[in-house]
C-alpha cells in the first residue's frame, strides 16, 4: 500500500465519522445543550443590537391601500379563548370589559371600550408578518399606545410594557398569553391598541375587543384579547420571566424584529 | 511505509506541487461550506412552518400559491403532494409525507433528514439559521475584503478579455470533461471564474438581502423597499429559489471537482498545494481502482 493511499483512507474515514456524528442527530443533541443554545441565540441578540443601532427609532412600517387588503384576515393561535370570564364579557358585547393600566404608573387606569373610542384615533393598513412565514394585510383602527401610556403617567424607571391577555394557552385554567415590548416600540406612532379590523368591530377570532398592533415586529408580539397593561422595569418577575408566552417555554426570541 | 511523507502528499510529486490556495481563502471556503449547509437545512425547517410560496406582499391576496408542499388524506394513508401552479405531483415518501420511526407517516413538507433540527421546531430552526447567517455574513465580508486587498479578486477571479472570447471553447471542454492540466491548471478557467463571480457577487448577496426583506424591522429601514423585489412574500420566494440555485451550484462544483481530480482539489483546498503534474483523467481513474 502506498503511503499517500493509507493517508487518504484515514482522512476519508475521519471525514465520514465527523459527518455521521453531525448528521445522525448531532445537531439535535447540540440543540438541547444549554451552552450551545445560549451560543445560538446570540445570533438573534446580534440582530436586535444591530437593528436597534442602525434603524431610526421612528422608522415607519410600510402602509398599503384598500385594494391590498387580504380577503380574510387569518386568525392564528387562539381563535376563541377557553375562558368563562372572557366568554361572559363577550356575551354582553364587551360592555363590562375594562382595560386595566397599572404597574409602574402614577395614574392607574380602568378604560372601557367607549372611553378608548373617544381617544385620539389612528387607522393604518399594514402587513402582518407571522413568524411562520406568511403575511396578511389588514386595516386597523385604534388608539395610539403612547396616548394611553401618557395618560397613565409612566414612572421614569419603567422600561417595558407587558400585555396580559384573556386566552389560556394550554386548555381552560392554564397560563394566559402575554407579551412585552420596549419603549422604542411602545411609543412608536404605528403602535396602537386596535378595536377595529377592516372598518368593523374587532372579531373574536382576531382578538376582540382589543389587541396590540406593533407593526415592526412579528405576529406573536401582537397580543390579542387584552385585559391588562403593566409597566415594569424588569421582565424576570413575570410568569416564566422571558417576556412572553412563546419565549418562556418554546424557545422563541423576545426580540421579534426578524 | 514512508514515515516522513507529508499528509496527503506523495514525495515523488513534491516538485510539481503548486501553492494554489492561501490559508485565509481555504479557511473561509470551509466556513462557508459549514454555514451554507446549516443555513440550507435550518431554512427548510423554517419553510416547513408554512410550506407555501407566493408572489406579492401578502399570502392571502386571493391569488393561489406559486408552490405548495402539502398532504391530503386518502383511504389508506396520507399522500404527499407538491403543487406548482396548476400542476400537482405525488411526492409521498419524500415531500409532504415522509416516513418516521417505525414507518409512521409524518406530515412535514421537507423530511426530517433534510432539516435542522431533525424534529419540528420553528423556534430552534430560527436560532440555528440566524446564528449561522451572521457567521456567513462576517465570513463573506472578510472574503470580500481579503480578495480585494490581496489581489485574489483581480488576479484569480476576474476573467480577461481574451478569456471571455474563449468562452465557447471552455463550454466545449467542460461538456467533454476535458480539464486543463500542467501550467493551465494553476488558474481557474473562464466558466469557473464566471460561476464563482455569479455566486459571490449576485446569488449570495441577494439571498442575504431577501432574508433581510423578511424582517419587519429591516423593512422599515427605507419604507417600502421590499416592493422593489415584489413584496415580502416575493422576497421569501426569491430566497427559496436562490437556496436551490446554490444547491445546483454546489452539485456542479462538487461534480467538477470529482471529475478533474478529487484528491488533488481536496488537498489544495485543505493544505493549499495543488499538483500540476498529475494527469487529472488518469488520476481520477487511479482513484477508482
Amino acid at each position: 500500500m502506498k503511503a499517500h493511499e493509507s493517508g487518504r483512507r484515514v482522512f476519508l474515514h475521519r471525514v465520514l465519522q465527523a459527518l455521521t456524528l453531525l448528521g445522525a442527530g448531532g445537531c439535535d443533541r447540540l440543540s438541547q445543550d444549554e451552552r450551545f443554545q445560549t451560543l445560538l441565540s446570540s445570533g438573534e441578540a446580534l440582530s436586535r443590537i444591530t437593528q436597534k443601532a442602525l434603524l431610526p427609532r421612528k422608522a415607519m412600517a410600510q402602509e398599503f391601500g384598500e385594494s391590498d387588503l387580504s380577503q380574510t384576515f387569518r386568525s392564528n393561535g387562539t381563535s376563541n379563548p377557553e375562558n368563562p370570564a372572557y366568554q361572559a364579557l363577550a356575551a354582553k358585547g364587551f360592555q363590562e370589559w375594562r382595560l386595566a393600566v397599572g404597574g409602574m404608573v402614577k395614574n392607574p387606569l380602568q378604560l372601557s371600550l367607549a372611553q378608548l373610542r373617544i381617544m385620539p384615533q389612528r387607522t393604518q393598513i399594514t402587513r402582518h408578518d407571522c413568524v411562520e412565514g406568511w403575511s396578511a394585510i389588514g386595516k386597523w383602527t385604534g388608539v395610539p399606545l403612547a396616548h394611553v401610556l401618557n395618560a397613565a403617567h409612566v414612572h421614569p424607571d419603567a422600561r417595558f410594557v407587558v400585555f396580559h391577555c384573556a386566552d389560556p394557552m394550554d386548555g381552560p385554567g392554564s397560563a394566559q398569553y402575554y407579551e412585552s415590548i420596549d419603549f422604542d416600540d411602545a411609543f412608536h406612532p404605528q403602535t396602537i391598541l386596535a378595536y377595529e379590523l377592516n372598518g368593523h368591530d374587532l372579531p373574536i377570532a382576531n382578538g376582540a375587543p382589543l389587541r396590540l398592533r406593533v407593526e415592526r415586529q412579528l405576529g406573536y408580539k401582537h397580543a390579542k384579547y387584552l385585559s391588562r397593561i403593566e409597566l415594569v422595569d424588569d421582565l424576570r418577575g413575570i410568569q416564566g420571566g422571558k417576556g412572553g408566552y412563546w419565549e418562556d417555554g418554546h424557545g422563541y426570541q423576545w426580540y421579534a424584529g426578524i | 511505509m514512508q514515515e516522513t511523507t507529508p499528509f496527503l502528499m506523495p514525495r515523488s510529486k513534491t516538485e510539481t506541487l503548486y501553492y494554489r490556495h492561501r490559508l485565509p481563502v481555504r479557511l473561509m471556503h470551509w466556513i462557508n461550506v459549514l454555514c451554507l449547509t446549516i443555513l440550507f437545512m435550518s431554512g427548510l425547517s423554517i419553510f416547513n412552518a408554512h410550506p407555501s410560496l407566493y408572489w406579492g406582499d401578502s399570502s392571502y391576496s386571493g391569488r393561489p400559491a406559486i408552490l405548495q408542499i402539502t398532504s391530503v388524506d386518502t383511504d389508506s394513508a396520507p399522500k404527499g403532494i407538491v403543487r406548482i401552479g396548476v400542476y400537482q405531483i405525488n411526492t409521498t415518501g419524500v415531500l409532504g409525507v415522509s416516513n418516521g420511526q417505525g414507518g409512521t407517516p409524518i406530515r412535514h413538507a421537507f423530511p426530517s433528514w433534510m432539516t435542522i433540527p431533525g424534529y419540528y421546531s420553528l423556534a430552534y430552526a430560527r436560532q440555528w439559521h440566524f446564528f449561522f447567517a451572521w457567521l456567513f455574513v462576517f465570513n463573506g465580508l472578510a472574503f470580500l475584503l481579503f480578495s480585494v486587498w490581496s489581489g485574489h479578486l483581480v488576479r484569480d477571479l476576474a476573467p480577461s478579455k481574451v478569456e471571455l472570447k474563449g468562452i465557447g471553447e471552455s463550454i466545449k471542454d467542460h461538456l467533454r470533461f476535458r480539464h486543463p492540466h500542467g501550467e493551465a491548471a494553476k488558474h481557474y478557467n473562464v466558466l469557473q471564474k464566471l460561476a464563482y463571480l455569479l455566486v459571490i457577487f449576485v446569488l449570495l448577496p441577494l439571498i442575504a438581502l431577501m432574508g433581510m426583506a423578511m424582517s419587519p424591522m429591516l423593512d422599515s429601514a427605507i419604507t417600502g423597499w421590499v416592493d422593489w423585489f415584489g413584496g415580502r412574500q416575493s422576497a421569501r420566494t426569491i430566497h427559496f429559489i436562490i437556496a436551490w440555485m446554490l444547491v445546483a451550484f454546489v452539485l456542479i462544483h462538487v461534480f467538477e471537482v470529482i471529475v478533474s481530480g478529487l484528491w488533488n482539489h481536496l488537498r489544495s483546498m485543505i493544505t493549499g498545494y495543488y499538483d500540476t503534474g498529475s494527469e487529472p483523467a488518469s488520476g481520477a481513474r487511479h482513484e477508482s481502482t
